[in-house]
C-alpha cells in the first residue's frame, strides 16, 4: 500500500484499502476559514446540537484579515461566536496568517494524519506528511457532526523530479513547469506524490510549495515521505503522530520523470495556470503590481529572497510590490531578520498577514488593464480584481526581480552579485 | 429531486474556474438569492441575460477548478440551472454540486453536440439525455448508487436529517 492509503485504511479501521474503494474516514483536524459561514448554517440544518469534538476543530479568520467590510466583520463575528457556544479553543483570529501555515506552525498538521479544511489548498499539509485534502461547506458541516467524511480512495501519480536546481530557480519553477507541461487537470481525483532527488534536497518551505499547487492540477491530496529535518520540525511542534512509508514495489498509477537540471525561472501567463513559458520569454512586460506572499509564496525565506534582491535598491516608479507574510510568526521572524526594514526601504508595502489580494477582495486589487506578478497559486481571469487585469503567476525571486526591474524579468539578472535566499549580515542595509 | 431534469442549455468553454463562476469579491455574501445573482459573473457580466429561463449549464474540460466555495454551486441553482454537464469536473466542484443536490454529469463532448438555448432531457436514472424534436440521443455513465442517493433526497443535508444517520 501506498503511505496515503495507510493513512486512509487507519482512518476508516481497515487493515486495507485501494484506489477505487470509498471509506468513511474520521478526520482529525475540520479547519473552517472564514468564507464558510455556510458551514454553520447547514451544521444547524443538519439538527445536531453540538460538534463531535470541539479539540478536532479549528476556525481561520485568513481570508479577511482583518474585515474590510460590515458583513465580512459579522461572518467572522458569528463564527467566533459559534466556537465559543461550542468549547472550540482553535480560532486564529485575524492576528494570526494564512490557514496552512499556521495550522503547521500550531502543531497541528502532522504526520498520517487526515486534516481537511474548507479550503482546496489543503493540499499543502502533503508535505508534512499528513492526508490533507479540501471540500466545501455542506461536507464541513457533515464532519462537525459526525466526525466523519466519506472518501473515493484515490490513486497516485509519481512525480519523480531529478537534477540540482540551478541558481535563482526553485520549487515554484518546478511546479509551474511540470503544470505548464501536463495540463491543468493532469491530477483530478488522483493523488500527486513528489520523488527523487531534488525534492529530497528540499527544505520543508520549499515542499510545502510543490504539495499547495497540486491542486491546480486537480489533486485530491499531495504527498512527499516526511525526511528527518520535516519530522524534527514536527516533533517541536505537535504531539503524538505516526509516520506511514510506501511499501516497496507499490504501482503507481502512472510515473513522470523530470530532470531539473537545467530549468529555467517559469511564469504561468494569463489567465491559465498551465499556460507556463520561461521568464526570459515574458517579453519585457510592463507590471504595476507585485505580491509576494499567500500560503503559497509568503514564507520566511520567500521574504529572505526578495530582501536579498532588493536590499539597497528601489522598486521601480509606477509598480508596487506588496509583501504579506504568510503568518505573524513569519512577520515576527522577518522583522527580526531586517528583512521587513530592508524591503519597506526599498518601497515596498507591507500588509497584514493572511491571504491579502489572492482572491481579489482586498489589500491591493487590481484595476482594468494592469498586470501583477505574484508568488500565490492561480491567475484565472479576475482572480485578483478586475477581469480586465493580468496575473502573472512566479516565484518569489522573480517577482521581486521584476518589481525592480517594472516588468516582467529573469531574478537571475540580479541574482549574479546577492546570495541567493540569505541577506548578508548587515548587506541589506546600504 | 425527479430523475428526469428537463430545460434549456447554457454553454461555456474548458477550465471554467469557480472565481469565473462566481468571483471572488461576493464571498461575504450568504444569502443564496443574493449569491444567485453573481452566477458566471466571471465569463460574463450578463450571463444570466442570454437567456430568459437557463435550466442546464453545458461545460468542457475541467468545469469548476480553483477554489473550495460552495457559492459557485448554490449561485448556479439560485440562477436557475437545474444540472451541470461537461465534459469533466475538478473535485471539490463535484462533490459540493452532489452535496447541495446539483446533479452534475460528465459528458464528454457535449458541448459540440448542442448550443445555446437546445432544449434537453437528462434521464439520471437511464444515464441518457435527450433533444426532443432530434433523435439525438446521448448515452452518459450512470451515477454510482451513494451518489444517487444523496441526489434523491436534495443534498447531504437532507440525506444525513431522513436517514437519521446521526444520533441526536
Ligand atoms: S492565500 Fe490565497 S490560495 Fe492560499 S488560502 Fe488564502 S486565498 Fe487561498
Amino acid at each position: 500500500m501506498h503511505a496515503l492509503e495507510k493513512i486512509l485504511a487507519k482512518a476508516s479501521g481497515q487493515r486495507e484499502v485501494r484506489p477505487g474503494d470509498i471509506v468513511t474516514v474520521a478526520v482529525d483536524v475540520a479547519g473552517i476559514n472564514d468564507l464558510y459561514l455556510q458551514v454553520l448554517q447547514s451544521f444547524r440544518e443538519i439538527g445536531t446540537p453540538r460538534v463531535w469534538d470541539p479539540s478536532k476543530v479549528v476556525f481561520f479568520l485568513d481570508h479577511y484579515a482583518p474585515a474590510p467590510t460590515i458583513k465580512s466583520a459579522a461572518n467572522q463575528k458569528e463564527m467566533r461566536e459559534f466556537a465559543e457556544s461550542q468549547g472550540i479553543g482553535g480560532v486564529f483570529d485575524v492576528n494570526t496568517g494564512v490557514c496552512h501555515q499556521v495550522l503547521m506552525e500550531a502543531g497541528l498538521s502532522r504526520p498520517g494524519s487526515v486534516v481537511v479544511i474548507t479550503d482546496s489548498h489543503t493540499t499543502t499539509h502533503g508535505a508534512l506528511g499528513a492526508f490533507g485534502t479540501g471540500v466545501g461547506a455542506t461536507d464541513l458541516a457533515a464532519i462537525l457532526a459526525t466526525g466523519k467524511t466519506w472518501m473515493l480512495v484515490p490513486e497516485v501519480l509519481a512525480f519523480r523530479i531529478e537534477g540540482t536546481l540551478p541558481h535563482g530557480v526553485t520549487a515554484k519553477d518546478v511546479i509551474l513547469h511540470i503544470i505548464g507541461k501536463l495540463g491543468a487537470d493532469v491530477a483530478t481525483y488522483k493523488a500527486v506524490e513528489y520523488l527523487g532527488e531534488t525534492v529530497q534536497a528540499m527544505p520543508l518551505s520549499e515542499r510545502m510549495v510543490l504539495c499547495n499547487m497540486a491542486v491546480e492540477m486537480g489533486a485530491k491530496t499531495a504527498y512527499i515521505q516526511p525526511d528527518t529535518a520535516v519530522l524534527e520540525y514536527v516533533r517541536s511542534r505537535a504531539g503524538e503522530f505516526e509516520v506511514f512509508e510506501t511499501d516497496a514495489g507499490y504501482r503507481y498509477a502512472a510515473e513522470y520523470i523530470f530532470d531539473v537540471g537545467n530549468l529555467e525561472p517559469q511564469v504561468a501567463i494569463p489567465h491559465s495556470i498551465d499556460n507556463v513559458v520561461p521568464v526570459k520569454a515574458g517579453g519585457r512586460k510592463r507590471i504595476h503590481q507585485g505580491l509576494i506572499g499567500t500560503c503559497t509564496g509568503g514564507r520566511l525565506e520567500d521574504i529572505a529572497v526578495a530582501a536579498s534582491i532588493l536590499a539597497g535598491k528601489k522598486v521601480a516608479p509606477g509598480t508596487r510590490l506588496l509583501i504579506i507574510p504568510a503568518s505573524t510568526e513569519v512577520l515576527m521572524q522577518a522583522i527580526d531578520k531586517g528583512y521587513i526594514q530592508t524591503l519597506l526601504a526599498a518601497g515596498a508595502t507591507l500588509s497584514t498577514p493572511g491571504c491579502g489580494p489572492c482572491l481579489g477582495t482586498h489589500l491591493g486589487v487590481l484595476a482594468p488593464g494592469e498586470a501583477c506578478v505574484t508568488a500565490s497559486s492561480r491567475n484565472f481571469p479576475g482572480r485578483m480584481g478586475s477581469t480586465e487585469a493580468e496575473v502573472y503567476v512566479a516565484s518569489p525571486a522573480t517577482v521581486a526581480a521584476s518589481a525592480l526591474a517594472g516588468y516582467l524579468c529573469d531574478p537571475r539578472e540580479w541574482l549574479s552579485s546577492t546570495t541567493f535566499g540569505e541577506v548578508k549580515e548587515n548587506g541589506w542595509d546600504s | 429531486m425527479a430523475g428526469i431534469v428537463k430545460g434549456y442549455v447554457l454553454r461555456v468553454g474548458n477550465n471554467i474556474d469557480t472565481d469565473q463562476i462566481y468571483p471572488g469579491r461576493y464571498l461575504e455574501l450568504t444569502d443564496p438569492q443574493e449569491i444567485g445573482k453573481h452566477a458566471m459573473e466571471g465569463v460574463d457580466p450578463f450571463f444570466l441575460r442570454r437567456l430568459k429561463h437557463p435550466g442546464i449549464l453545458v461545460g468542457g474540460k475541467n468545469f469548476g477548478c480553483g477554489s473550495s466555495r460552495e457559492h459557485a454551486v448554490i449561485t448556479l441553482i439560485h440562477a436557475g440551472f437545474k444540472a451541470v454537464i461537461a465534459d469533466s469536473f475538478a473535485r471539490i466542484f463535484y462533490r459540493n454540486a452532489i452535496n447541495l443536490g446539483l446533479p452534475a454529469i460528465i459528458c464528454p463532448g457535449i458541448a459540440q453536440q448542442v448550443e445555446d438555448g437546445t432544449y434537453m432531457e437528462i434521464d439520471l436514472y437511464d444515464g441518457l439525455i435527450r433533444i426532443p424534436g432530434s433523435d439525438t440521443e446521448i448515452t452518459v455513465a450512470k451515477m454510482p448508487p451513494y451518489v444517487m442517493a444523496i441526489l434523491e433526497k436534495g443534498g447531504l443535508v437532507s440525506y444525513l436529517r431522513s436517514a437519521s444517520r446521526i444520533e441526536k
